[in-house]
């Protein structure tokens, strides 16, 4: 607590921010991505976050799991800038403080995020919502002049056939079922290239086999990037999970592996326990 | 690369409605043109200067329900006052030919435009001064809706005005600026606004060869900024621009800053609206502050619903079609002519939500269904 009422400049686990370069690439040296600590967020009183400290390692798959309301959606949107946080910090590597970001500089820095409810644009083809989303210069006159090149186009294809939508490259995304709108976003991530995907309730209302498609596609992403998923479906999480992070009211309370987090007895009062 | 190559580059996809609207839109002001000039006026193929008048005032509000179209159907902006804009440039051009007046007013002074002479003012105010010169002029047109599209898109965009709320603080900007400008203070004519012009770059305004000269330039003009706005929509920034629409956060999380891209689609917006204005004043002959009335600018809205939005071409066929309606409903009926048009709003909200324009897919669509009613069950479960 005293290191949070210390002025920032005297910080001494903190590098001056005029003597970091203007634009650092990401700092994963300690093999965390992601840190984020202390974070609190509140509602009109109501404590959305409370205290949070969590660590993602680079790389890695993790699920969080917790009951409405226990603060995962509201964690995304701290980390993405939609939300702002009443104090605590969440680092992107080292030297990242997410809290100075808005929206779109987030996107830029790496962190792509898949929202619960499907949304792409359903006026343009399936094509078209990959060219949104790829990785580009995205200032106003480089988009009005931009044009494929063709290893743009070979890297669409290449994520169209990854997430199994290459026939229907041309048709409009509002054409598509709902299990293809969700692998459509999750193709959106792919192409902008990003280090952290965040990706909120992907198997939400989807059938048997497409929610077997979707734990095979995000454990592909795994190493290539680091895969945060927020579910519910705890036999989807049991398929994909490495290490499970159970959020209760606002704080982490458990984390561990599947085996861990079952027979946990916490877990198994206020969450797990809840169901008959 | 420059701009020009992939300009070109791009053309195979400007595609389907590009070619036939422009030949269609400049075959038919060319044949009206020769009607007016080279057939007898006994004649039953003569076209009147009143026509091509009209044709011209026609055109102009096309251009304008483009812009609306433009910010509207595309970006999912809903102005309600883009009249401003239109009224902005037209003044702009109004200012010009009050210049070109010279000793020819009532008064006859060499500088002063007689409503100054008559306020008893001895300077030309400021912002006056180089609307004497053309180029000067045109580039105010361009300039004046521009910048203060800008303003009020960079201060309402940025704090992420939308919707509904947006829509009531346009009605605002051009209620505002209607009351400003019917104040003699402003140096703007008043109530009486501009008017009595004589000629443009020293062409008699009433002769019918420039009458036709403005009505080709109308036509030309359109068909550039339709090409152009074709263009613009299609490429990449057009996409965005559709995306916001249809998921403004998303694309925001997608990395683009929006608010820069809803500034930028207005401006352009707020520019192609100052140039319709432009046009218009020389063919009507006056341009007052009633053309900022928040009225005007709901009813291109209807304009632009009518035809259908989203398609560019629905725009302007709105356009043409209820302003010929427009004309001759007030002939016969001048109180009715509102009722009517709510009349046309809200029929066409209910039965044609896509417009005239998205007719041909309506009807499409419905044959399509009915086809596929008529399959047999069994068919119909292996098709889906």
């Amino acid at each position: 607590m005293t290191m949070n009422n210390t002025p920032r400049l005297m910080r001494r686990d903190q590098v001056w921010p005029f003597l970091q370069p203007a634009r650092a690439g990401i700092n994963v040296d300690k093999d965390i991505i992601l840190y984020i600590e202390d974070l609190s967020v509140s509602f009109d009183g109501f404590k959305a976050l409370n205290n949070l400290n969590l660590y993602i390692n680079d790389g890695e798959l993790r699920c969080l799991i917790g009951a409405n309301g226990a603060g995962k959606t509201t964690l995304m949107d701290v980390i993405t800038g939609k939300t702002e946080c009443d104090s605590g910090s969440v680092y992107f590597g080292q030297t990242l403080n997410l809290l100075n970001y808005k929206e779109a500089e987030i996107a830029e820095l790496g962190i792509g995020r898949k929202f619960q409810k499907p949304t792409v644009f359903e006026a343009q083809t399936v094509f078209d919502n990959l060219e949104l989303a790829m990785k580009s210069n995205k200032r106003l006159l480089p988009t009005l002049l931009a044009r494929l090149s063709p290893s743009e186009v070979d890297r669409i294809d290449e994520v169209l056939v990854t997430i199994g939508l290459i026939e229907n490259r041309a048709q409009l995304a509002g054409a598509l079922s709902h299990g293809q709108k969700q692998w459509l976003e999750i193709g959106m991530l792919l192409v902008s290239k990003p280090r952290l995907l965040l990706i909120d309730e992907p198997v939400a209302g989807m059938t048997a086999e497409e929610t077997e498609r979707t734990a095979e596609l995000l454990t592909s992403l795994a190493g290539k990037h680091t895969v945060v998923v927020v579910e519910h479906d705890m036999e989807f999480v049991r398929s994909i999970a490495r290490t499970v992070t159970v959020l209760h009211q606002g704080s982490v309370l458990a984390e561990g592996s599947m085996d861990e987090i079952q027979n946990n007895p916490d877990v198994i009062q206020v969450y797990l326990g809840e169901e008959p | 690369m420059t701009i020009w190559q992939t300009f070109l580059s791009r053309r195979n996809t400007l595609d389907s409605p590009v070619l036939p609207f422009v030949t269609v839109l400049l075959s038919l002001t060319i044949l009206a043109s020769i009607g007016n000039l080279w057939i007898p006026a006994d004649s039953a193929l003569h076209v009147s200067t009143y026509t091509i008048t009209l044709l011209g005032k026609y055109l102009s509000f096309a251009m304008l329900a483009l812009a609306v179209d433009i910010v509207w159907g595309y970006c999912g902006i809903l102005s309600l006052g883009h009249g401003a804009f239109f009224a902005l440039g037209g003044y702009a051009m109004g200012m010009y030919l009050m210049r070109q007046i010279g000793t020819r007013g009532v008064y006859g002074d060499p500088i002063l435009p007689d409503f100054m002479v008559f306020l008893d003012w001895d300077v030309l105010p400021w912002y006056w001064l180089g609307m004497d010169q053309f180029w000067f002029a045109m580039l105010m047109v361009l300039l004046v809706p521009g910048l203060l599209a800008f303003v009020f898109g960079w201060l309402a965009f940025h704090s992420r005005v939308t919707g509904v709320y947006l829509s009531i603080i346009t009605q605002a900007l051009t209620y505002a600026l209607m009351l400003a400008f019917f104040r003699n203070e402003m140096g703007f004519g008043g109530n009486n606004g501009l008017t009595d012009f004589k000629d443009l770059l020293g062409f008699n305004l009433q002769a019918d060869t420039t009458r036709v000269s403005l009505l080709l330039c109308s036509a030309a003009l359109l068909a550039g900024i339709f090409v152009l706005s074709q263009w613009v929509l299609k490429s990449r920034f057009g996409k965005v621009i559709e995306a916001i629409r249809d998921g403004e956060p998303r694309v925001r999380f997608l990395g683009y800053r929006t608010d820069r891209y809803k500034v930028a689609i207005f401006v352009y917006s707020a520019m192609i609206a100052g140039i319709a204005g432009a046009l218009y004043v020389p063919q009507v002959g006056i341009i007052n502050p009633g053309e900022f009335a928040p009225l005007n600018s709901i009813e291109i809205v209807v304009w632009v619903a009518v035809g259908g939005r989203g398609t560019l071409y629905g725009a302007v066929i709105g356009a043409l079609l209820v302003n010929y309606a427009k004309t001759r409903f007030t002939a016969l009926m001048p109180d009715g002519w509102l009722f009517a048009l709510g009349a046309l709003f809200v029929l066409v909200t209910v039965f044609l939500p896509n417009g005239l324009a998205g007719v041909y897919g309506q009807v499409k669509a419905s044959v399509k269904r009915n086809a596929s009613d008529e399959q047999s069950p069994h068919q119909k479960s292996e098709a889906s």
